[in-house]
């Protein structure tokens, strides 16, 4: 076996570096294969692509710098609604206030009326009152007190006229003398 | 078939250490195939190298024909992967070295240059093929020739035939007395030797590793036999620990590549000063 080895190495009195020619032909060949496709067709189609993701990626990037200044635009347009919808509310509020403040006033004022009314009213109802029973007193006390005479003189003062002057006389005296001592 | 030396693998030969056999090293016979189809003095055959080019090219061509045929604006999982292998040459590569305006018109050969080779590198450690295609000087040799080609036409036309002279010689007035030895200098260094490492770089790299990698597999079954079975062990972690060396010196033999290519492609562009 080894002799079969011994007659390789003895056979190869060839260069290494001297190529053989159909190795050449079949080298290039092998080349041409891989660059013809790659060059013609196949790294074409992979540039068209490229490009268009480029071009993808840099519309994208338009896009979402688009949408956010909308949404800037957006966002400042409700802010400055919100800052409306504050100051209106405050705006109300203050009316409200206002409002709640002079209605409470107002009942307040037609309270008070009402109180002076019910105050005035019962003033006179008692003055009414007064003058009625004072009036009904002077009678009794007139009625009583010539009565009283009547038995005390032993006649009866028949004579209503007289009798009744007396009796105001009297009363008056007693009015007079009542004032007197107030 | 099996009559070829060349083709006789390692573990087909049974041969272990103590058993009195030598190691079968392995050499530039393993760089060598029976061809498939005729025989290698013939002027048209077909080997193993020329299958796993094709293959590869079909892998490429396959993996940015699923990617890329309807690309998609949202990409799915492929296209993503296939879209940062692609960003990663355009900007990372040909934007950095050549600019963005001139380097546009380039992207493309770049692209090209780069998954080609790295899938050529690839095969190395793709189990059944287990060879690199740039281990063979004659792809290496033509990638750099298309690169050498272009460069060349590039800057004639950029630069007029005197510009051009210039320009490949390094022409600078300042020199004074050395100028024409620098000029013979840089003339050959450019015109002549540039191409030639340019290949070799990446051949020499993807030689020596499918000849390391190769060494610790055949290592690893040669020393299976008594003691040695603790050394195949080792051997054997070298495998491993080599196979993942060469999963990244593949990526970076193809990148360094990519990225002379942009530095020649600038200087053809270049104003020269």
């Amino acid at each position: 076996m080894s002799q079969l080895l011994i007659l390789a190495a003895e056979g190869e009195a060839e260069n290494p570096l001297i190529p053989p020619i159909p190795e050449l032909v079949i080298g290039l060949l092998a080349f041409v294969i891989v660059f013809g496709f790659l060059a013609k067709k196949l790294l074409p189609n992979i540039n068209k692509v490229l490009e268009e993701r480029r071009e993808a990626i840099e519309g994208g990037i338009e896009k979402a710098e688009a949408a956010q200044t909308e949404a800037q635009s957006v966002l400042e347009q409700y802010k400055a609604q919100l800052a409306e919808a504050r100051h209106e509310a405050a705006r109300l509020r203050q009316e409200a206030q206002e409002q709640g403040a002079a209605l409470i006033a107002e009942m307040r004022a037609e309270g008070q009326r009402q109180r002076e009314e019910i105050v005035a009213a019962g003033h006179a109802q008692i003055e009414a009152d007064r003058k009625a029973a004072a009036s009904a007193l002077r009678q009794d006390v007139g009625k009583l007190a010539t009565d009283l005479a009547g038995k005390l003189v032993g006649e009866s003062l028949e004579d209503h006229a007289r009798q009744s002057r007396v009796i105001d006389r009297f009363l008056d005296d007693l009015e007079e003398k009542a004032e007197a001592t107030r | 078939m099996s009559a070829d030396p060349t083709q006789v693998l390692a573990f087909e030969t049974d041969c272990h250490i103590f058993d009195g056999c030598g190691f079968p090293a392995p050499g530039l016979h393993s760089f060598l195939f029976e061809p498939i189809i005729g025989h290698q003095d013939d002027a048209i055959y077909f080997n193993k190298t020329m299958l796993l080019a094709l293959l590869g090219s079909i892998v490429v061509v396959g993996f940015f024909w699923a990617a890329f045929r309807k690309p998609k604006v949202v990409p799915g999982k492929l296209q993503m992967v296939a879209e940062a292998g692609y960003d990663f040459i355009r900007r990372g590569i040909v934007y950095e070295t050549i600019g963005k305006r001139e380097g546009e018109k380039y992207v493309p050969l770049i692209v090209s240059l780069f998954f080609f080779i790295w899938m050529m590198n690839l095969w190395s450690i793709i189990p059944v093929a287990q060879f690199p295609v740039t281990a063979i000087i004659a792809y290496p040799a033509v990638l750099a020739a298309i690169v050498y080609i272009l460069w060349v036409s590039l800057t004639f036309k950029r630069h007029g035939f005197v510009g051009a002279f210039k320009n490949f010689t390094g022409y600078n007035k300042e020199l004074g007395p050395v100028l024409p030895l620098a000029m013979l200098i840089e003339f050959f260094s450019n015109l002549l030797v540039r191409p030639f490492t340019h290949a070799v770089r990446l051949f020499a790299n993807m030689f020596a590793g499918h000849t390391l990698l190769l060494l610790f597999t055949i290592a690893s079954w040669y020393l299976l036999n008594g003691i040695g079975i603790a050394y195949a062990g080792v051997s054997f972690i070298m495998v491993i620990v080599m196979t993942a060396f060469e999963l990244f010196v593949q990526a970076l033999q193809a990148y360094v590549f990519v990225l002379l290519t942009c530095t020649f492609i600038q200087g053809a562009l270049a104003e020269h000063h």
